[in-house]
Order: structure tokens, then C-alpha cells, then sequence
């Protein structure tokens, strides 16, 4: 079964490359988006057997994020035939500056899609560190296309510092996995990587080792994940890549990675290393989400404001996790909460992008007049992400924040509160200013992209809301399941 | 012994790549590299290499030594480009914070706890140097293409410490992390073409539109 969810989206990649027809590739790139959704879902009711020597098994965490991965891709390959319906074939003109420029062809953008579910299928079901390597590093190889999909000279920018900042940063995160191999060998003579090996014996570990490793699973992954100081990518990436790809890569990629961290950090705090690991995780996420705060406050880029939102909301998750207690559940839960949110804003922004032809905040006006539907989920959106109720990002947040009081960390948590209080004002700037007003009278004709990219952004919305009316009981047993699983909750 | 002598060389062979300014030369300093790199799973294992450390060795060298530097060398006549334009440090300062690099990967290597199954000592300060090499070229030069080759140089120190320190790990995940590299420099080769096309350059200095 977990076999199965990796190989049936790699199969329909393959599938897609090599066979011909619009039609023919598009049904499989939702046929794969469904089946992947629907044997996800099986999964909750009956747990999936390990496979490969138990390499790959669904734990707490892995299922957790595998299920918003899994929702959220659904959502974008729905909102994808939208949106690849409506992109002409031959030259298309720059939205912003107006020259010509080609796509990339459709298959290898279908085939990538596929390909980077299947990788991130394997980052959440893979029990072994250097595999967990592998995966996140295939994320990384299969989305840098996918930036890539607008031909110009931007995306290209964009991709370039994305390949190589996150390789850099990958490559560190393998020497970290060496690390870790130094620390099991005293005793064991072989040394095994398999999660559940090490967590039979993690007094065996040799702390200094492992310490080193953490530190460098942490940039390497950090930096994939986009904590700051090392988010540099991410604003750019997320700019100029096309909206259904921006969603995937804040909604799901950025998870895969605090994933990899979550991994270590389990493994930390097992042999009596967690206090080190919190206080830099802790660090890191008040920077994350300081910086978030800085560059959303004079933001002039709706897409770019988005992103930073992303900085910002995985400074919260490292914070969540490293003031530990109920904050690793906050944490846990604002990850799906997050996905949800920024998914869908980042595929309204896509259908405000069409129409207003441009990316600039300032000459968005109107946005509920001009367009009802978007606008109203915008708003929502925006209402949703800065923690209002009864939305579910307040509840996580909340947690968040108790934990930071309960534990002590009280400066934390005032800064944290002054710090989302800025981010509230400055979404708020720039989110309202582009829904009210009266739109300025457009001579072209706004292209209509019809209700598949409407639906998919109301759905997510939809999930945001029941979440936060009333948390369903399997998701509150599996969060519990994976904060336990992390040693966050005793 | 024979393990000391391919480390020296592969620190002489940093510092050559800090000292040069000919992507050329650069390009085959770093195939050598990678053959010396391929050997040492052979050297490190005590006694007879099994078909493991072959298997590993092999794929190394067929990968690093002639696959990458062919598709390099294919790029630098496709861009019709063989040196540098005037890098952000010169050659001569770059030798010189290279050894300042090198004293430190001395000292920092004696900080660390000995490796349990290094055979010497000095494979750790190789490793951290082949690092530090790798980074500074990606932070100090302005063509793509060094960054690549930057990359690759980081690359091989995290590999020297794999496969040294590491011993044997497990052929499925040390074949799919080669696999993976071959595929991002792939992927990075292809971008290259493409910021060659778009710009008429490969000079990232000049990819400076998206900021805040």
C-alpha cells in the first residue's frame, strides 16, 4: 500500500512523458491526484503494512503530513486544469512586462507535478534518515522545473537561486546524516540509519556527534523549509512560479522539510539532547518570524507578501516545537492549518493575477466587485492566516502562544504577540486595500477561467473553517498520537 | 599510507581550483578529483574491498570522474566562455584565505571526537577543507558555471567523510544519493543552458531583478 502511493504517481509521471493527448494527460494527472487521495484516506482507517524491511511505514507524524500533502495536491490538480485550459500554446505575453515568451511543454510540467507527490510521498513515509535524504533532495530536483514553467528571464532567476541555495543547503543536511552515522558506529559496528534502530538504543549515541548532526539536519533543512536567515529562496521562488505551483511548494514542500527536522529532533530528544535542539529551534523561528514581520510591513508584491507570510508562519512551527509541551501539538496542527490557508491564497492570487495582469498591490482595487468570488475568499484567506477566529489557524496559534507562556518563555511570547500584531496590520494594509474600492474600468476583457479555479480555494476554505468550528476526533487523536511520537507530550 | 598520499593530493587539487581562473582546467581539476575520491571506499576498508566498496567506487568514478565534467566541458563550448570574468576575490587573496581555510580545518578536525572507523585523521580535515573550497567558490565567483563546480567541490568533502568515515552504509541509499547528485547537476546543466539562451551570459551577478 505505501508502495503503491509512491508508485502510482510515478507510473502516471511516466505515463504522461511518454504517452501523447492533452486530454489523455490530463485525466491522469487527476486520476493519479484521486487515487493518491483515496488510498491516503484508507489509510486512516486501516494502518498500511511496512515495506521494504520496514524502510517505509506510516507513523503519526508521516500520516499527518501525508494526508495534507495528499488534499492539498488533489486541490491543485483540479484547479491545475483550470488553469492549463485557460494557457495559450504558443507565445504568451508577460503579464507584467509584456514581452513574449514560451511555456514549457505541458507534458513535462504534468510529469514533474507527478513526480515531486511521488517524492513527497517518500519524504513522509520513509523510516530511514538517508532515505528521508533522497526524498527531500528529489523534491527539490522536481520542482525546480515546475518554477521553471514560464520561460522568461525572472522564473529563470528565481529557479537558478532555488537549485542551488537549496542544494547547498542539502548537501550540508547529507553531511549531517554522516554525522549521524559517526555517532551510532562506536557501538554497533554497522552503522544503521533506520529510525526505529536508533530509537531502541539512543543512550548509545555519542552526544557530540549527534549534536553535529542536528545542527546540520537544521541549515540543511532549514534551509529548504525557509527559516530565516536562510529563506533567501523563497520569496522568489514563490513569486514567479506559476500559482498552482507556488501553492504545492508552501503548502506541502515547506512541511516535507520541517518534516526531516521533526525526524531528527525526535531522535534528539530520545537520547537526552532536546533542550539544545529547542533552543535553536527556538532562535531560529523568532528570526523567521521577525523577518516575516519586517518584509510583510512594507510588502508592495501580493505574491511575495504571501511568501513572506510562509517565512513567518514556519518561524511559528519551529517556536511551537521548541518551547515543546502543547506547543509540539500547536505546532503540529498549524502546519495543517497553514497549508490549508496559504494553499488556497496562493491559488486566489493566481486568478487575481489573470485579471489585474499584474503583480504590484497598489493598482489591485475591487477585488469583491470585480471578482465576487475570489475576492470573498481572499478575504477569508486573510482573516484565516492572521489567526482570527473561528478560522483553525487562531487555535493553533493559540496553542503556540500558551505554550510559550507556560513554559516560561515569557518574553517570547510577548514578542511573538507584538510580532503577530505587525503582521496582522500589515496584511491587513495591503488585503483590504485590494478587496474594497472600486475597480478601475479595463478596457481588455477579463479572460474567464470558470469554476475550477474557484472551487478548489472555496474547498480548502471549507476545511479551514470546519477545523476551527470543530476539530473532527480522529484529528485530534492523531495529533496527540505524533506530539507523543516527537516526546513532546509524556 | 596509500590513503594519505590521495588526500594530499586532493587538497593540492582545492587549491588549484582556487588559484585557476580557466574553467578548462577547473572542470578536469574536479574530474580528478572525483577519480581520486572513487578510490578511496577501495583504500579505506581494511583489507580486501568487497563488491560493495567496487560497486560504490565505480559508480563514483563513471559519474563524477567522466559523466559531470563531460557535461561541463559540452556547456563551456556551447557558451563559447573559458574564463572567469574579474571574480569578487582575486586569484592570489583566494589562495591565501584557501590556506587560512586549511589551517582551520587542521584545527577544527583535532576538536572533533576521533572517528571510530577513520583510518587517519587527516581525511577529516580533508573533508572540511574540500567544504570550505566548495563554498567559497560558490560565494566568490560569478559564473554559473563555478557555482557548479562549487557545488561539486562540496559535494566531494561530504563524500570524502561518507565514504571514509562511514565505512560501509547501505548500497540502496549510497546509490540513490549518487543518483540524486547526477540528477541535480543535470538539472543545473540544463538551467545553464537556458540562462545562456535567455541572457546571453552565464554571469549571476547580472540575475539580480527579483529583490525586495
Amino acid at each position: 500500500m505505501i508502495l503503491a502511493l509512491i508508485l502510482l504517481p510515478t507510473i502516471c509521471a511516466a505515463a504522461v512523458f511518454v504517452l501523447g493527448g492533452t486530454r489523455l494527460r490530463r485525466v491522469l494527472l487527476v486520476g493519479a491526484a484521486i487515487g493518491h487521495a483515496g488510498m491516503t484516506a484508507l489509510a486512516w482507517w486501516r494502518v498500511p503494512q511496512p515495506a521494504l524491511a520496514g524502510w517505509l511505514s506510516l507513523d503519526a507524524p508521516g500520516l499527518l503530513f501525508l494526508t495534507v500533502t495528499s488534499a492539498l495536491f488533489l486541490a491543485a490538480a483540479l484547479y491545475a486544469l483550470g488553469y492549463l485550459a485557460f494557457e495559450p500554446l504558443g507565445n504568451v505575453t508577460d503579464l507584467e512586462e509584456g514581452f513574449l515568451f514560451k511555456n514549457a511543454p505541458e507534458a513535462v510540467f504534468i510529469s514533474c507535478m507527478l513526480i515531486f507527490l511521488a517524492s513527497m510521498t517518500l519524504v513522509t513515509a520513509s523510516r530511514h534518515f538517508g532515505l528521508l535524504w533522497i526524498g527531500i533532495e528529489a523534491t527539490t530536483l522536481a520542482s525546480a522545473p515546475l518554477i521553471y514553467f514560464h520561460r522568461h528571464h525572472r522564473s529563470l532567476e528565481a529557479t537558478w537561486k532555488y537549485l542551488l541555495i537549496c542544494s547547498v543547503g542539502i548537501a550540508l543536511a547529507l553531511l549531517g546524516n554522516f554525522f549521524l552515522g559517526a555517532a551510532v558506529a562506536p557501538s554497533s559496528g554497522r552503522a544503521s540509519l533506520l529510525l526505529d534502530d536508533l530509537l531502541k538504543n539512543p543512550g548509545a549515541l555519542n552526544p557530540a556527534w549527534l549534536k553535529a548532526a542536528f545542527v546540520l539536519m537544521l541549515i540543511g533543512y532549514g534551509t529548504k523549509m525557509g527559516l530565516a536567515p536562510l529563506h533567501t529562496w523563497l520569496p522568489d521562488a514563490h513569486s514567479e512560479a506559476p500559482s498552482v505551483v507556488s501553492a504545492l511548494l508552501s503548502g506541502a514542500l515547506l512541511n516535507c522539510a520541517f518534516l526531516g527536522i521533526l525526524r531528527i529532533y525526535q531522535l534528539c530528544g530520545a537520547a537526552g539532547q532536546g533542550a539544545m535542539c529547542q533552543k535553536a529551534l527556538l532562535t531560529l523561528g523568532v528570526v523567521s518570524v521577525a523577518v516575516g514581520a519586517v518584509f510583510i510591513l512594507g510588502q508592495s508584491d501580493f505574491k511575495r507578501l504571501l511568501a513572506y507570510s510562509s517565512v513567518e508562519n514556519m518561524g511559528l512551527l519551529a517556536i511551537g516545537l521548541g518551547v515543546g509541551g502543547v506547543g509540539t501539538i500547536g505546532a503540529l496542527f498549524h502546519a495543517v492549518n497553514h497549508s490549508l490557508v496559504k494553499g488556497m491564497l496562493f491559488l486566489l492570487a493566481g486568478n487575481i493575477l489573470v485579471v489585474y495582469r499584474t503583480k504590484a498591490i497598489a493598482p489591485v482595487r475591487g477585488l469583491l466587485r470585480r471578482l465576487p468570488w475570489t475576492g470573498a475568499l481572499w478575504l477569508a484567506g486573510f482573516l484565516a492566516i492572521t489567526g482570527t477566529p473561528p478560522f483553525s489557524p487562531f487555535f493553533s496559534k493559540f496553542l503556540i502562544l500558551k505554550a510559550c507562556f507556560d513554559s516560561g518563555h515569557w518574553l517570547v511570547g510577548v514578542l511573538l504577540l507584538f510580532l503577530l500584531a505587525v503582521i496582522f496590520i500589515g496584511m491587513a494594509k495591503a488585503c483590504l486595500s485590494m478587496s474594497q474600492g472600486i475597480p478601475e474600468p479595463d478596457n481588455v476583457p477579463a479572460p474567464v477561467r470558470g469554476w475550477l479555479t474557484v472551487l478548489p480555494p472555496a474547498a480548502l476554505a471549507g476545511i479551514a473553517l470546519w477545523l476551527g468550528l470543530g476539530i473532527p476526533v480522529q484529528l485530534v487523536g492523531l495529533l496527540d498520537a505524533a506530539a507523543r511520537a516527537l516526546g513532546g507530550l509524556r | 599510507m596509500k590513503l594519505e598520499w590521495l588526500l594530499v593530493l586532493l587538497v593540492l587539487s582545492n587549491l588549484r581550483l582556487l588559484a585557476s581562473g580557466r574553467l578548462g582546467a577547473k572542470i578536469r581539476t574536479v574530474a580528478a578529483q572525483g577519480i581520486l575520491l572513487g578510490l578511496v571506499p577501495l583504500l579505506g576498508s581494511s583489507g580486501h574491498p568487497g563488491v560493495h566498496a567496487i560497486a560504490i567506487a565505480t559508480a563514483g568514478i563513471v559519474i563524477k570522474g567522466f559523466f559531470f565534467p563531460w557535461l561541463l566541458l559540452r556547456a563551456v563550448r556551447e557558451t563559447r566562455i573559458n574564463r572567469e570574468v574579474q571574480p569578487y576575490v582575486g586569484y592570489l587573496a583566494s589562495v591565501m584565505i584557501g590556506l587560512a581555510g586549511l589551517a582551520g580545518a587542521f584545527l577544527l578536525s583535532r576538536q572533533l571526537t576521533p572517528l571510530p572507523g577513520a583510518a587517519t585523521s587527516l581525511l577529516v580535515t580533508a573533508a572540511l577543507f574540500s567544504l570550505f573550497t566548495g563554498l567559497f567558490l560558490i560565494v566568490s565567483r560569478k559564473r554559473a558555471i563555478n557555482q557548479v563546480l562549487g557545488f561539486l567541490v562540496l559535494e566531494n568533502g561530504v563524500f570524502l567523510f561518507g565514504a571514509g568515515a562511514m565505512g560501509e552504509m547501505s548500497l540502496l541509499v549510497e546509490l540513490g544519493i549518487l543518483l540524486d547528485i547526477l540528477v541535480a547537476v543535470f538539472v543545473m546543466g540544463i538551467t545553464l543552458f537556458h540562462i545562456n539562451r535567455e541572457f546571453d551570459h552565464i554571469e549571476t551577478n547580472r540575475l539580480a531583478d527579483l529583490k525586495d
